[in-house]
């Protein structure tokens, strides 16, 4: 129901005039008890007084109108209508004369001219109160925008993984709403990448909020299971007792090996991923529900291989269902029919956008977040040059020993082009890497020895530490914090894999389920200081 | 117990403590790893029991620090905090230098290239201190 409720809480009624000096009133006059008047648009008062605009003995006025039965209830007697360029914007009510006597001619005369005077700069302070509110309305909504963007912008990678062999895009664009859209990318200490795309019903800061919160939950619960099937299932039942009613989350989790191109996914509900093989275009397709609607639910998980030269397109809606000026929607087989016309890759995105953007016509109003995160096994560089073995040896896991690893590959590495400092950083890491491999891998076992391989390469020098501890699950390590060190919150200990990542250009960890290896990489073919 | 704690192989270090005015200088020789752990404490306790106005840890005769070592130096400066004692160092190379840089220890530990200048430093510092911050 549309009312007038701005216009019609007038509290206008007849003024109580003070006479002290005359007697009490034999009969007191009627009261009239204050009026909250919310009109509908469809009172035929409204039509009544726009038709006939001025003062009105309401008590002979026969109308089906709940306003006029409110203000008869009320003890009006007398109204004079607001009139401002044929629309009604308020009433004067008055009650009865305190003299008992009707109102005269004069006295509807004086306030006919009153009405037609009040009712212009009535209007005036309506408008100005209605622009007040709308302006303060704006601005609450541009602080809400603001923060869900802000929360959407602080929660999305900063950066795209750096894969050798791969390329991999990633681009989001909010619509002025903020939808749900999120992307991430989950690094695990053996290589694996795990790519997640996302969106949350609704918009503004509660799609947000169930974004990060669904992002949280994806993060901790790939941390400790392999499988993507198991990861959404255990997000679900969670999310589900956390989500508010009526929202839910379509997402998409695919965990790719970068050595083989394997790929193990899962999805909920979110829109087919396409893969670009050859000159075909096919849809990953995995069953699963939303999450967030209800509890207990599994998903299909499948598995391909991608093959040199394909590329993967994961996407959300915004794309999809973007409209044209027409009302077509973008639809799924224009998407599937322009990446195969694409031959793939980051261009892709760009390309996608454009054809986008021509679709929609200039001055297209983006209706939802347009994501778009592309990956292409790009075969040039897809097994980069192993380099020549200069040398192998093993060592004992005893404590100490480390300091024997980094004198041998000191020796090994004589010949290279390193400077100084950045020997003495390679030393650094290779000490560091061989006291994890024997502490943690090994556990100082007599029996398990560390291996260590120096390879060469006119673009980089690789030093390979393996040990036997392949297969667990190794938790991603906090960031060590001096501050929190200090204070006693954080253990003294736990610098090892910091230095060593401070220390080379590249750490790569490979584990084959029996054996963990820490590669330690250092270019040579840039400039070092 | 872990097979490192039988301490089969030596330590590789040792400290010695000397009072040089304000300051007690605590000379590191060798390796700071994981054995240098009761070493470094017996020192520190043996410096801090002089009330120096400041503890200097000098690392002219240390050849290599570990990822334990500096966890080692990190509890020895959560020491001195404790107790209002500024901790400073000399004789880093400059391969350390760097990881105290990267590990924000030089945030909190003053680094001077030698003894010389350290103890100088340690000097103005004490006499200024009313208005030094």
């Amino acid at each position: 129901m549309t009312t007038l409720r701005s216009f019609w809480q007038n509290r206008v009624r007849a003024t109580d005039r003070q006479e002290p000096e005359a007697p009490a009133p034999l009969a007191p006059p009627q009261a009239i008890s204050w009026l909250d008047l919310d009109m509908a648009a469809t009172d035929p008062l409204i039509a009544y007084f726009q038709h006939a605009p001025q003062a009105t003995d309401i008590r002979s006025l026969a109308l089906d109108s709940p306003a006029l039965a409110r203000l008869k209830a009320a003890g009006i007697q007398l109204v004079i209508p607001l009139v401002s360029q044929g629309e009604l914007i308020g009433l004067i009510n008055l009650g009865p004369r305190r003299s008992e006597q009707e109102y005269s001619s004069d006295d509807r005369k004086l306030l006919n001219d009153l009405a037609t005077q009040a009712a212009p700069a009535v209007r005036v302070a309506q408008l100005v109160q209605q622009q007040k509110q709308e302006v303060a309305e704006r601005e609450r909504m541009q602080q809400e925008l603001r923060v869900a963007r802000l929360i959407q912008q602080t929660l999305l990678p900063q950066s795209v993984p750096q894969l050798a062999g791969w390329a991999v895009s990633a681009y989001y664009q909010p619509a002025r709403a903020v939808g749900g859209d999120f992307y991430d990318f989950l690094y695990f200490a053996d290589g694996r990448i795990g790519f997640v795309i996302g969106d949350v019903t609704d918009k503004g800061v509660p799609a947000a909020l169930v974004m990060a919160t669904t992002r949280t939950l994806l993060r901790a619960s790939a941390e400790r299971l392999v499988s993507p099937g198991a990861v959404l299932e255990r997000v679900n039942d969670v999310l589900h007792l956390e989500i508010p009613p009526k929202m839910f989350v379509t997402c998409l989790y695919a965990v790719l090996d970068p050595r083989t191109g394997h790929l193990r996914y899962a999805n909920a509900g979110h829109d087919l991923p396409y893969r670009r093989c050859g000159d075909a275009v096919l849809e990953l397709r995995a069953t699963g529900m939303p999450l967030g609607l209800m509890p207990g639910m599994s998903y299909e998980e499948k598995e391909t291989t991608l093959q040199p030269g394909d590329t993967l397109l994961l996407y959300s809606d915004g794309l999809v269902e973007a409209h044209s000026p027409t009302r077509a929607m973008f639809g799924f087989p224009r998407l599937q029919a322009l990446m195969a016309e694409h031959p793939g890759g980051e261009a892709l995105t760009g390309f996608l956008l454009e054809q986008l953007a021509a679709f929609t016509g200039a001055g297209w109003e983006q209706e939802d977040d347009v994501t778009l995160v592309t990956l292409q096994y790009t075969a040039a560089t897809a097994a980069p040059e192993e380099g020549e073995m200069k040398a192998e040896f093993e060592l004992p896991s005893q404590p100490g020993n480390e300091r024997q690893a980094l004198a041998r590959v000191a020796e090994i590495v004589a010949d290279l082009p390193l400077a100084p400092a950045r020997l003495e950083r390679l030393k650094t890491a290779v000490a560091e890497a061989t006291m994890n491999a024997m502490e943690h891998g090994n556990r100082y076992r007599a029996d398990a020895p560390v291996h260590i391989a120096v390879r060469a390469s006119a673009q980089e020098l690789v030093v390979r530490i393996t040990d036997q501890g392949g297969g667990v699950s190794a938790q991603p390590a906090a960031a060590p914090d001096l501050a929190a060190k200090l204070a006693g919150d954080q253990s003294p200990r736990g610098w090892g894999l910091f230095l060593i990542k401070n220390m080379v250009d590249d750490m790569r960890v490979h584990d084959d389920g029996q054996q963990h290896a820490v590669e330690l990489v250092l270019r040579l073919d840039q400039a070092t200081e | 117990m872990p097979a490192w704690e039988d301490r089969t192989q030596a330590s590789q270090f040792r400290a010695r403590v000397r009072r040089v005015g304000q300051t007690a200088v605590i000379d590191l020789l060798g390796e700071i790893n994981g054995f240098a752990d009761e070493a470094m404490a017996a020192a520190y306790a043996e410096a801090e029991e002089s009330e120096p106005a400041e503890v200097l840890l000098n690392f002219d005769g240390v050849d290599y620090i570990n990822s334990t070592g500096i966890a080692l130096i990190v509890g020895l400066l959560a020491q001195a905090r404790k107790s209002h004692r500024p901790l400073a160092t000399c004789g880093l190379s400059e391969h350390y230098q760097e990881l105290f840089r990267i590990t924000r220890l030089s945030d909190f530990m003053s680094m001077y290239p030698d003894e010389t200048s350290a103890l100088t430093a340690a000097g103005s510092a004490t006499a200024g201190r009313a208005t030094a911050s």
